[in-house]
């Protein structure tokens, strides 16, 4: 039993490429959630603030991104823009646009979140004690922001690792593709291969997202107030 | 005691919300050492007052003066004014993720550049004054709500300011809170602190004040000491407004007959 498992991942490069489909995961994921952090703060900044038509429209932006699957946005970036415009964007670049557009959108909406569900007189007590501006923001804004903003970072990051697996359409060999492929190849020889391939599998994502997981309910109840 | 020097000048002041004025010109003058205590009916325009003194409402006209300098003047460097002008609200306001001694430290470490031991010295000593010293490593999520007057007390005070602004600062206690944060004013003002006090509570008012400023409608219709205002207020409306606190003549059951209906039992 255990040797046929073992059989299937010695076989050629199966574990490398299994890795590398691992490493396309996690480069889309981290791309992506750096990137989402980098727009959507200062989008959510944005949204939070008192300017009119700005907010309205980062709104309308959120409500499109969120009723639009995924796999839409995917197809329509891969194979709809190059033919349209003959923009030939790589498999990859395509998914850390799409994952990024998501990701800012969800991101700006945490931000925006969390800065309005700050009390006003968070702000003004500061300033009443003469701190000015960048004070109130870096010390009594900025540490209450995080704390509120954190988990729900960390739960939109184990998401867009849950969602990579959508790349597989546009032909882009992340880990499950890769353990498609291979299953599909040795399933012949040996029946049980989808069990120990696609079990494998689990247990890499598990190893990843359940620990992020913990580290989010953990600060959860270290910040409590 | 009261020092004749002024401290504060207010003359013609308007502040409007959307066009609706809230104070109409007015006008008030704090010597040192004095002990303001504003009283007036809701949505009066004391909070607005209060606020307009450090800069936190814009002002729509007249002139505000603190110690020679005019405050109203586009100029005003705000936040360098708020280190000398304390301010306690309604509401705790305490920064929730630092403790006690770490919110009473920001202002004057941060702010005012102090040495830090210099601060600790002067915190300890405001925190053994208000009895919270022990409490210094305690998060305001720990604390009463009478507990957290004090530190913000302490917190504005650590600061050193020159006149303290108290906008109702025990509104929102329970009743046994109360006394130990108005003791905690009481004694400043026995130290010759100069303060303007917002509050309902009427004894304390009487105890603490110099000078009962009643408002109505944005302008002070009444400016005398506690005793004539308290025993025999100018103004109709200061007697209404006092009478909401009197329970004398209401009887239970009564129902304006008067005592004699109710039956009395030998
Ligand atoms: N930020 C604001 N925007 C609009 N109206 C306000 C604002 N702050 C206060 N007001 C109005 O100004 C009036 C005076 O308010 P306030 O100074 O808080 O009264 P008080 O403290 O005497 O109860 C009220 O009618 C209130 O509704
Ligand atoms: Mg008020």
């Amino acid at each position: 039993m255990l040797d046929s498992a073992l059989s299937i991942f010695r076989t050629g490069r199966n574990l490398a490429r299994l890795m590398e489909g691992l490493g396309i995961t996690l480069q889309i994921s981290a791309a992506a959630v750096g990137l989402s952090l980098l727009l959507g703060i200062p989008a959510g900044l944005l949204m939070a603030g008192r300017r009119p038509l700005i907010p309205k429209l980062l709104r309308l932006y959120l409500e499109i991104i969120r009723v639009m699957p995924i796999l839409v946005l995917l197809f329509l970036f891969y194979y709809s823009l190059s033919r349209f415009l003959n923009i030939n964007l790589s498999a990859m670049t395509v998914s850390v646009l799409v994952f990024t557009l998501w990701g800012t959108a969800e991101m700006s909406d945490l931000v925006r979140g969390a800065v309005s569900s700050l009390p006003r007189h968070q702000w003004e007590s500061g300033r009443a004690l003469g701190l000015n501006e960048m004070q109130v923001s870096l010390y009594v804004v900025f540490p209450q922001i995080v704390r509120r903003l954190l988990p729900g970072i960390i739960n939109l990051t184990t998401r867009m690792i849950k969602t990579t697996p959508f790349v597989f359409f546009i032909n882009l060999p992340d880990l499950l593709k890769v353990g498609q492929q291979i299953v599909e190849v040795s399933g012949i020889r040996n029946p049980l291969s989808s069990v120990w391939v696609y079990g494998f599998i689990f247990a890499v994502y598990f190893a990843i997202c359940y620990p992020i997981s913990l580290l989010s309910r953990y600060l959860e109840l270290r910040w409590q107030s | 005691m009261v020092n004749s020097q002024e401290i504060l000048k207010i003359k013609d002041l308007e502040k409007s919300f959307d066009g609706v004025p809230v104070l109409n010109r007015l006008t008030l003058t704090v010597k040192r050492g004095e002990v303001l205590v504003v009283i007036g009916p809701s949505g009066c325009g004391k909070s607005t007052l209060l606020r307009c003194l450090n800069g936190l409402e814009p002002v729509n006209g007249g002139q505000i003066v603190f110690e020679g300098q005019i405050l109203t003047s586009f100029q005003t460097s705000w936040s360098r004014v708020r280190q000398r002008i304390g301010m306690v609200f309604q509401n705790y306001e305490l920064f929730p993720h630092f403790n006690v001694l770490e919110n009473i430290l920001l202002g004057p470490v941060r702010v005012q550049g102090r040495k830090k031991s210099e601060a600790l010295e002067k915190a300890e000593f405001w925190l053994n004054r208000v009895g919270l010293w022990d409490r210094r490593e305690s998060f305001p999520r720990q604390l009463s709500g009478g507990q957290k007057q004090r530190v913000a007390i302490v917190r504005a005070l650590a600061m050193d300011p020159e006149i303290m602004l108290f906008d109702e600062v025990t509104a929102s206690l329970d009743p046994e809170m109360v006394r130990e944060v108005l003791d905690v004013i009481l004694n400043l003002a026995k130290e010759g602190l100069t303060m303007i006090i917002v509050t309902h509570e009427m004894a304390f008012a009487r105890a603490v004040a110099d000078r009962i400023i009643f408002i109505d409608q944005g302008v002070i219709v009444e400016d005398s000491p506690p005793e004539t205002f308290f025993e025999n207020p100018a103004t109709d409306r200061a007697r209404r407004f006092l009478n909401i606190f009197q329970f004398d003549g209401v009887q239970r059951g009564s129902r304006g007959t008067g005592p004699k209906t109710v039956p009395v039992r030998l």
